[in-house]
């Protein structure tokens, strides 16, 4: 099933092959990713959307969450959270199709960001399935060209984050010696 | 205290506040600067002759000590010759910091020469991975790969240091503090759950204690001995976990799975409790995973959250330090022994005879012959002279199976053994390892003729440093583990498995300085391992044991775990 993950790391080379890693290591295809700098600059928000099977869900958080990069990783799949997708679309408008075009964006809660002769360039954010009724309407006006962000995510739930505190070298916990 | 040194002496600096005493490795273009100050540095360095070879030698020393093993090789092809070896050392978490040297900043992604992207290809290789591009952060980076070797549930870390940072100059400040915000390790098990695993360890009618590498990782043997006699309930140890009880114990069954002995695997299909301490249900372990222990309940303690309920979901998880968790729970099971240990003795005396007679009935015992070494007549040999005491390192197949039955590890950190991944050219690489971090013990590397010519080279490393390590080859001509399976399974259409133009033991020993000797009748055997132990240098034994021997009890893939083949369908003709 399709699984939305959050994703919380650290902002340092590599960072991302390592989670993208663990996705590929496992044969499963990534259907969107988006990552960016979050207020603090050393780390960065992903949001990763992936076709996962349902009994697997909890371990590749558990393994993500073991990556030395990432400081929170949670499932957002079936917990309250916002979800959108913005798309940026072209569609070619002529005489007799540009108010209608403008009618139907409207309804979508899309812009017009550029008007020429040739047409519209539209940008609308939403849940993907409306985002994908978008297109599919826009695309009753003839030949359409798309770019989508990919889904970006924000949980409404207030997830404590959990940090690991400083290590002294001093007195190194370690394992392994009796 | 500040003071300008270069990136090399910085690292150097580093590994002695890390307590570093040895380094296996292989030098090369750009680890140079590194190798000029290790020339009259007090850390040494071990010339191995592969650098896999660093890598298993690394990971000896750290599987018999419990230390962070250390190797080190140049760019290119060095990194790249590590890798079996790294991902050997995850696959059993071993504490291993391998460090390799990169060409120059400017030149990578330039395809320079000896260039390879180190950091890419061993990210799945390690539990953590680092590239030093810059001198000052090369101090931090070193610490923080020792940290996440060694702590949580240990694994191999690489760092990845660049020419520049190895021959730059920087002003040294000892590193007091580390911060790794998202690497969070939980170590104490809630208190909770210990005390309803303690409940439901006095009401369980057939308990049964399967313990795994965690238990040598954290040091937990003496918990997990005290557990076993205060439940006075049967334990197995896995391959990776031998030694963690010791083998005499009356208590301990042996080793469960594929080649496991019969008692141990029908006692896990049958027990009604299954405690399973830093274990990670492997399927060499578990067989059919559907028809695992299907009676039991599950209490699974591990460090890594990761692993419980990865492949058996568990009834009571425990996240935490096996050693510390076992400590709590011994004493929440003492507290609780005078109200609850009565309750169930007549079903707890029942499933001890359940047990002891299946013991008697199939009991795993080695087997003998008049005129030709069986296999197991070598193991039964080998574990007299050790006595549980001398460090045991295989290789991987037919041997090391028969070691693992055979021969009985009194101590935790003496048996040596590629589990995970199952690496052939192991064995000798780590007996290397091993006998460096311990000068005084009798180290034995068993080895099949297959395996033994992958690290053959390495005989010049026992050689150039005199490690008396005992190189027994088990010599049955064939890649026996692998004839095994085309026997049982194709036919016996016996594909690329025999192995001819083995050397003579005698003559490469003698080529190499040191002493060898083939043995070929079960006469001349103990005598010829006792001189071989006698040795004070190391030595090399070609024993030649019948051929076409194959290890039993198996589980064959894909089948349950209590659906155990015990014996050869009809007695094996031997072909003269
Ligand atoms: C590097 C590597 N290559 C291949 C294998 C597959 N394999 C497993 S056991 C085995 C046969 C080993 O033969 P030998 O070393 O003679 O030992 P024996 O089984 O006879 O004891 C092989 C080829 C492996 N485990 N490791």
């Amino acid at each position: 099933m399709l699984m939305t993950i959050s994703i919380l790391m650290e902002n340092k080379p590599g960072a991302l092959m390592r989670v993208t890693g663990l996705i590929s290591q496992r044969g499963y295809n990534i259907e969107s990713l988006t990552v960016a700098r979050t207020l603090d600059p050393t780390l960065s928000r992903m949001t990763l959307m992936v076709d996962v099977e349902s009994r697997l869900r909890g371990l590749v958080i558990k393994q993500m969450n073991r990556l030395v990069n990432v400081l929170q990783a949670a499932d957002l799949t079936d917990a309250p959270a916002v979800m959108r997708e913005m798309v940026l679309l072209r569609v070619r408008a002529t005489q007799e199709n540009r108010t209608a075009i403008l009618k139907e964006s409207e309804i979508f809660g899309a812009r017009v960001v550029d008007s020429s002769v040739e047409g519209f360039a539209l940008e609308a954010t939403g849940a993907s399935e409306k985002m994908e009724e978008f297109i599919a309407v826009m695309e009753t006006y003839g030949e359409i060209e798309v770019t989508r962000s990919g889904m970006v995510a924000v949980s409404l739930e207030a997830k404590k984050l959990r940090l690991a505190p400083p290590i002294s070298k001093g007195q190194p916990e370690t394992v392994g010696q009796v | 205290m500040s003071n300008l040194m270069s990136g090399a002496r910085i690292l150097l600096e580093c590994l002695a506040r890390e307590g570093v005493d040895v380094i296996f490795g292989y030098p090369g273009g750009v680890t140079l600067p590194l190798y000029d100050v290790i020339y009259d540095n007090p850390i040494r360095h071990v010339l191995v002759r592969h650098e896999e070879n660093a890598a298993f030698s690394a990971a000896g020393y750290a599987r018999a000590t419990g230390k962070v093993g250390v190797c080190c090789a140049t760019s290119g092809p060095g990194a790249t010759n590590l890798t079996t070896g790294l991902v050997d050392a995850m696959m059993d978490s071993i504490p291993v910091v391998a460090l390799t040297g990169q060409v120059t900043s400017k030149l990578i992604g330039s395809d320079a020469f000896q260039e390879a992207d180190t950091f890419g290809i061993t990210r799945p290789c390690t539990k953590h991975n680092f590239l030093v591009k810059d001198i000052k952060e090369l101090a931090q980076i070193v610490h923080e790969a020792f940290h996440i070797a060694s702590t949580g549930r240990p694994g191999p870390v690489l760092v990845d240091i660049t020419k520049d940072v190895l021959q730059g100059q920087a002003h040294y400040t000892p590193i007091n503090e580390i911060h790794l915000p998202g690497y969070k390790v939980v170590t104490d098990g809630h208190a909770g759950q210990i005390r309803r695993a303690a409940q439901m360890m006095w009401e369980a009618q057939r308990p049964y204690v399967y313990a795994g590498g965690g238990i040598l990782a954290a040091g937990a043997s003496p918990e997990l001995k005290e557990l076993v006699e205060t439940l006075d309930a049967p334990a197995v140890c896995t391959l990776m976990g031998l030694g963690g009880l010791p083998g005499s114990h009356p208590n301990f069954i042996s080793m469960p799975g594929m080649h496991g002995s019969y008692t141990a695997n029908m006692g896990m299909y049958e027990c009604d409790l299954l405690i399973a301490l830093g274990v990670r249900f492997d399927d060499r372990v578990t067989g059919r995973l559907a028809a695992f222990a299907p009676h039991a309940k599950v209490i699974h303690v591990d460090i890594d959250p990761a692993e419980i309920g990865k492949n058996r979901t568990a009834d009571l998880p425990i996240v935490g330090d096996v050693k510390k968790v076992l400590g709590k729970l011994n004493r929440n099971l003492k507290e609780l022994e005078p109200e609850m240990a009565s309750k169930n003795s007549e079903g707890r005396n029942a499933w001890w005879k359940q047990v002891r007679g299946w013991q008697a009935e199939h009991p795993l015992e080695p087997v003998f012959s008049a005129d030709e070494i069986k296999p197991q007549h070598l193991m039964y040999e080998i574990n007299k002279l050790s006595d549980g005491k001398a460090i045991v390192s295989v290789d991987v197949g037919q041997h090391q199976m028969w070691a693992a039955q055979f021969i009985k590890f009194d101590n935790p950190r003496t048996w040596i053994c590629s589990g995970g991944l199952g690496s052939m050219g192991f064995g000798l690489p780590a007996a290397i390892g091993a006998q460096m971090a311990h000068p005084d013990q009798t180290v034995f590397a068993i080895c099949g003729d297959g395996g033994f010519q992958m690290a053959l080279p390495e005989l010049a490393t026992l050689v150039n440093y005199q490690l008396p390590v005992k190189v027994i080859i088990m010599n049955n001509g064939y890649l026996g583990m692998v004839r095994q399976w085309q026997e049982l399974f194709y036919n016996n259409r016996l594909s690329s498995v025999e192995l001819s133009a083995f050397p003579n033991v005698e003559l490469l020993a003698a080529a190499y300085g040191m002493k060898g000797r083939i043995v070929h009748t079960p006469m001349e055997l103990a005598s010829a391992l006792k001189e071989a132990v006698d040795e004070p240098g190391p030595y090399l034994m070609d024993v030649r044991v019948s051929q076409f021997e194959n290890v039993y009890p198996m589980v064959p893939a894909g089948a349950a775990i209590n659906e155990m083949v015990l014996a050869p369908p009809q007695p094996v003709a031997v072909p003269r």
